[in-house]
């Protein structure tokens, strides 16, 4: 039994007259829409109103807890096919999609399922607003990823617009298409993108990773001079506006012969990223034991065997995902590239800022949903990382 | 550390029962090894500094020479103005004595100056640059430059050249100017024409031409012209050839190079050219930062640009009210986000959080993109609403290409960044501190607003300044969905660097928006801590 199927608050029936009521204006506003996109507000509001009242009183008061099965199954097939006649494939679905609400809407207010778990105590209006607030939270969140949500389907498109075609929303197999795949994994341009970013981010991350994690054990020492400055000149490449180290780098690197070198693109790459492993590793050291590189070096072991025994394997979880962060950077970073780059250098993110100027064509979405599959999966190991240093560290004492 | 090996030799080495028995016989308490304590201890610690020191060493020279250096380049390009000093060096040393204030154009050297200066930068293509940097301050400066580049090589000097010619042949060969000026006397006695000579010599030189090969050209003989005609100019003994032109000049035949140039255009007569170039001629300016805020550094001090080509104050005022729209939208949106992850069960708490986190993780250009596809006319928004019935297919709204584009698209991309600070706090709150309060009589608002918010507040503060610092700087988003009007002062600065090569205009704004970030950071150091950021 998890925590959600604890009941606080007893269910019982409550009267007709409050769920009713409320199933009508849930149907007058979901009516406002379908009367809308039909051609009429108000009819679709009226209707709304009085087919929900009527199913909520059908549900509660006639067919009862016992019926709830069938009666939920009959709605959704019931808007399936309302929808279907009205607004082809995309409407069936969405008349499915709201049988299923409206049938699960009614049994949770008409048997008062939406006070189970909550405190006896609560007033009414205490309840509304908890329940309002979620859904507010709700629109937040679906404010948050819609828009990467979008991207996905999109990328299939057949046609070379940016928007839905309607043989998309008929779920027409003539709508679907990987030809912005194949684009995006034959066309020169953009496998050279890719290339190019593939050959710039891990040599970056090696250089940031590798002196960050030095400096950051260095910094976590008890006794560093001028802690704070140090500090903050190394934090200062996240905060510093990008564009203004991207004119720096291009006046600075054209002095001495960097902008449009792999080089110049890595340095400035590998500079970006340090804040992050810093970030990172410093965490980490937080909860890191000083007494056993004592204990190691009590033991015999020389600092570097030390570092490579004791410590590295502890603090291991933060700086990879220390690199992980400093790879997105650099994998990800378009401003830099634009100034200290060059044509034969464009990385994946330039390809993508030209296109989207010029907007060029849907194999931006194809190659948005290749980099949104890569962040599922980076983040995936930064949680398992995260975790896993929380063992570790859970388990030395400190 | 170094110890263990020591201690292999008990028997010789000190114990620290040694350091005890010393300290009973009164003195300074001592370590093991008999020094004193103080003093054993402050070698450890400068030993451990130094370790430390080691470590943060090769990071710290990486930034302060890929990062930090860069930035202090771009500082001193702020400021920076070698172009008027160096293409006419000559004009900037003479209208050094001119004073500006009076309505009449400079004298005779002045011109004669300006015209040496600028066929030697012409040769080099310098004058077209000094054109644009100039046409910064003085609109039209950049085609009179341009204009009087092509006319320059055609101006009447010949005559002094056919002059000297006619007085010795040897004039015309460049082996004498070359042989002339080994002496450094004659280089003392004639010095215009010296350093004239070793300009074209160097230009030359950088072209890999031999100086005694090339033609000798009329500008040379001007300066000759003009040396051997100025007041106390003396030369006697030093050549017979030098002699006899000096006996000569005060007979030839001359050339009013102010007509030249006002036949070549109009506008020199227009003493603001001049006053321009004086005003500009100092190595240091403050006239880019002058133009960054809609002032201009004229001869007669700083003034207010006209009102109609302000639009520095207008970009800062627009970049500063956009940053702040951004940042309250994410206070708003971000807050009941963060209070329901913190206070829900862990497990659901995890899960929700993975849809704060897929975008923050998410490519920035990825995301972009994803709202220029929601957002433009024929976009997922439109689409929907159209169908919805809610807007008129003929009536779209006009949601990309603005401020409310950009604004909509920044406050997604930064809500992570707020959410994340405002959760790590509202963690630490305890929630029976909320019950506690409504168990005392307190309404549900008093309870929120008087215990829980203010316990919130150091999360908002540094979700707050984190967002505005990261807007205030951005370039790519507003870019790609801001137009013309939903654009930053970043756009402007990446503008002045590509596409009208003011760079250091460029570097001025830059500065500018430097200096508020950097406030901001330190800011976010004394409320937050740096050390304090979190990531994910």
């Amino acid at each position: 039994m998890t925590a959600s199927d604890i009941v606080i608050t007893a269910t019982e029936k409550k009267p007709v007259s409050f769920y009713a009521s409320v199933a009508a204006a849930a149907g007058a506003f979901a009516g406002i829409f379908v009367g809308a996109a039909q051609g009429s507000t108000l009819l679709g509001l009226i209707c709304g109103a009085i087919l929900m009242a009527i199913v909520a009183y059908v549900a509660v008061e006639i067919l009862g807890r016992r019926q709830e099965k069938p009666l939920r199954w009959g709605l959704v097939i019931l808007f399936a096919i309302v929808g279907f006649l009205f607004g082809g494939t995309p409407g069936g679905v969405i008349g499915a999609l709201f049988g299923w609400f409206f049938g699960w809407f009614v049994y949770w207010l008409g048997f008062n399922r939406y006070r189970a778990h909550l405190v006896p105590y609560l007033t009414p209006g205490q309840v509304l607003w908890h329940y309002a607030f979620r859904v507010i939270c709700g629109a937040i969140f679906v404010f948050l990823i819609t828009p990467i949500l979008v991207v996905m389907p999109l990328s299939f498109n057949a046609e070379n617009f940016f928007t839905f075609t309607p043989e998309m929303l008929r779920f027409d197999p003539e709508g679907y298409s990987l030809r912005h795949y194949r684009d995006f994994l034959t066309n020169t341009e953009w496998t050279n993108a890719v290339k190019n970013s593939l050959m710039i981010a891990p040599v970056a991350t090696l250089i940031s990773v590798s002196l960050g994690t030095l400096a950051a054990i260095g910094l976590s020492q008890s006794h560093v001079p001028a802690k704070r400055a140090i500090m903050a000149i190394m934090i200062s490449p996240m905060i510093v506006p990008l564009i203004i180290s991207a004119t720096g780098m291009y006046f600075f690197y054209s002095k001495i012969g960097l902008v449009g070198t792999y080089w110049g693109i890595v340095l400035a790459h590998a500079v970006l990223g340090i804040p992050f492993v810093i970030i990172t590793v410093t965490a980490t050291l937080v909860g890191f034991d000083k007494s056993l590189t004592r204990a190691a070096a009590n033991m015999g072991a020389d600092p570097v065997t030390t570092f490579f025994r004791v410590q590295m394997p502890l603090i291991l979880p933060g700086v990879i995902s220390g690199g992980l962060f400093a790879f997105i950077t650099s994998f990800d970073e378009v401003v830099v590239v634009l100034f200290v780059g060059s044509a034969e250098l464009q990385t994946l993110p330039w390809q993508m800022f030209t296109g989207l100027r010029e907007q060029i064509s849907p194999t931006i979405l194809a190659a948005a949903t290749v980099l949104v599959a890569i962040s599922i999966a980076l983040l995936t190991v930064v949680e398992l990382l995260r975790r896993r240093s929380e063992r570790l560290r859970g388990m030395s004492p400190g | 550390m170094t110890s263990t090996t020591e201690t292999n030799v008990p028997l010789e080495g000190p114990t620290p029962d040694d350091g005890l028995r010393a300290a009973e016989q009164s003195g300074p308490m001592l370590a093991a090894d008999g020094t004193p304590l103080k003093r054993s201890l402050a070698r450890a610690l400068r030993r451990e500094k130094l370790r430390a020191l080691m470590l943060i060493a090769p990071l710290l020279l990486f930034v302060l020479i890929t990062f930090i250096a860069p930035i202090g380049d771009m500082l001193l390009r702020s400021v920076r103005n070698d172009i008027v000093a160096d293409t006419l060096p000559e004009t900037v040393e003479q209208l050094g004595m001119w004073d500006s204030a009076q309505q009449e154009l400079p004298d005779d050297a002045t011109w004669t100056a300006l015209y040496i200066d600028l066929v030697l930068a012409e040769e080099q293509k310098l004058h077209t640059r000094l054109g644009s940097r100039l046409n910064y301050e003085l609109t039209g400066a950049s085609s009179l430059f341009r204009k009087t580049g092509r006319a320059v090589g055609r101006f009447d000097t010949d005559v002094y050249t056919d002059q000297f010619v006619a007085l010795d042949d040897s004039w015309e060969n460049a082996a004498t100017w070359v042989n002339m000026f080994d002496d450094s006397d004659i280089a003392e006695a004639l010095p215009l024409t010296a350093r004239t000579w070793e300009r074209w010599v160097d230009y030359l030189e950088s072209e890999d031409d031999i100086p005694a090969e090339e033609d000798v050209e009329d500008f040379l003989f001007t300066a000759l012209y003009a040396d051997l005609t100025r007041e106390g100019a003396d030369v006697s003994g030093l050549s017979p050839r030098l002699e006899q032109a000096a006996a000569a000049v005060s007979g030839f035949e001359t050339v009013d190079l102010r007509e030249q140039f006002e036949d070549a255009d109009d506008d020199w007569l227009d003493p603001e050219i001049m006053r321009t170039i004086q005003t500009y001629s100092p190595r240091y300016t403050s006239g880019y930062f002058l133009n960054a805020v809609d002032a201009q550094l004229t001869a007669d001090g700083v003034s207010m640009r006209p009102e109609n080509q302000q639009i520095y104050g207008i970009l800062f005022k627009r970049t500063i009210f956009m940053s702040l729209t951004i940042t309250l939208s994410c206070i708003i949106l971000g807050y009941p986000v963060a209070w329901i992850l913190a206070n829900l069960p862990t497990r659901s708490a995890n899960l929700l959080m993975i849809l704060v986190l897929l975008p923050f993780w998410t490519s920035l250009l990825v995301r972009t993109s994803a709202w220029k596809v929601m957002l433009q006319q024929q976009g997922v928004i439109n689409d929907t609403l159209v169908w919805l019935g809610l807007v008129a297919d003929d009536a779209r709204l006009v949601m990309i290409n603005n401020q409310f584009g950009t604004i909509v698209a920044m406050t997604h991309i930064l809500l992570p960044f707020m959410i994340l600070p405002m959760y790590s706090v509202m963690q630490t709150i305890p929630p029976s501190y909320l019950r506690a309060a409504k168990s005392l009589g307190a309404t549900n608002w008093t309870a929120f607003w008087r215990v829980y918010f203010p316990q919130s507040v150091p999360g908002i503060g540094a979700g707050s300044i984190l967002v505005f610092i990261l807007s205030i700087g951005y370039y790519i988003t507003p870019e790609i969905v801001g137009g013309t009007t939903g654009t930053f002062i970043s756009n402007r600065i990446a503008y002045h660097i590509s596409s009208s090569l003011n760079w250091g205009l460029a570097a001025a704004l830059g500065t500018i928006l430097l200096a508020v970030v950097l406030i901001l950071y330190w800011a976010y150091d004394k409320i937050v801590g740096i050390d304090n950021v979190k990531l994910g």
